[in-house]
């Protein structure tokens, strides 16, 4: 039954694609944060995947599912606004933000979201062509 | 006689099984489109079903090394062969080679000529059914 393992590939994509989303998800919510006390900004993350093979045998190089190996932290200076009023302000008068960039991670969640929608759609086919397969001969 | 009844039936359980094994192919490229770095694959389905079938350059033949052996082609042992790399119709930056309108395009078409060989199984059984019952 080859086709079993379809739903281990295709939902460990699903689920490497819900952890994409997580991590977007909290970027986004830590977009206009500030500076905490020990003077470091929330820094974006970014997830990246990896091929993992899950087929029956060593060698079985069909079936490839993905999992996410690093979450990596982006090391780009946070945006510094002037505002000196704030009580986050340094001596200078500069505020430091998170590294955010919305544009990007909303990009990022569109393309999180529609690979997530394409691999459901492949284990719904392989879930009917299953029950397909297990009516046969009646 | 009776492995007569069964030699079409054969030929389309392996066309059924070469199938599922491309729809997980197809499926793993699907589940990798965001992955750095991989390589989509597919099969030639028609070789494929020429070499499990017998009639090209057979992959494995299971050798009768005792009198009682039934002799057979080597079924199931056919998907590490002929595995191909899909040519990349547009380059990517992270060297990802999966074409998402074309995976889905031969996912739909290998599921519905996976149900169609369903449908050649099911008629063959009911025909040979009908054949075993006789007018009644």
């Amino acid at each position: 039954m080859s086709m079993m393992n379809i739903f281990n590939v295709s939902g460990s994509a699903a689920s490497a694609q819900s952890q994409r989303l997580n991590v977007v998800a909290s970027n986004l919510a830590n977009a206009d944060t500030v500076a905490g006390p020990d003077g470091q900004a929330y820094k974006a993350r970014q997830v990246t995947f990896q091929t993992e093979l899950m087929g029956a045998t060593a060698n079985d190089a069909a079936s490839a599912g993905v999992r996410v190996s690093t979450i990596s932290e982006d090391q780009t200076p946070g945006r510094r606004i002037h505002d000196p009023k704030h009580p986050a302000a340094d001596a200078d008068g500069y505020v430091t933000y998170s590294n955010v960039n919305a544009v990007e991670e909303m990009v990022n969640m569109i393309s999180a979201s529609r690979s997530y929608q394409n691999n459901v759609d492949v284990m719904n086919t392989a879930k009917s062509l299953l029950l397909k397969t297990l009516q046969m001969g009646q | 006689m009776l492995n007569r009844l069964t030699d079409s039936l054969d030929f389309q359980a392996q066309a059924l099984s070469l199938r599922s094994e491309r729809q997980r192919l197809i499926a793993s490229n699907i589940a990798n489109a965001d992955t750095p770095g991989y390589v989509a694959r597919d099969i030639n389905f028609a070789q494929a079903l020429r070499e499990a079938t017998g009639s090209g350059s057979p992959a494995a033949v299971l050798r009768a090394s005792a009198p009682g052996h039934i002799g057979g082609s080597g079924a199931g042992g056919h998907s590490v062969s002929t595995l191909n790399f899909a040519a990349p119709s547009q380059t990517n930056l992270d060297r990802n080679t999966v074409d998402m309108d074309r995976e889905r395009a031969s996912f739909a078409d290998n599921s519905v000529k996976y149900e169609a060989t369903l449908r050649f199984i099911n008629a063959n059984v009911r025909t040979t059914l009908s054949a075993i019952t006789g007018q009644q």
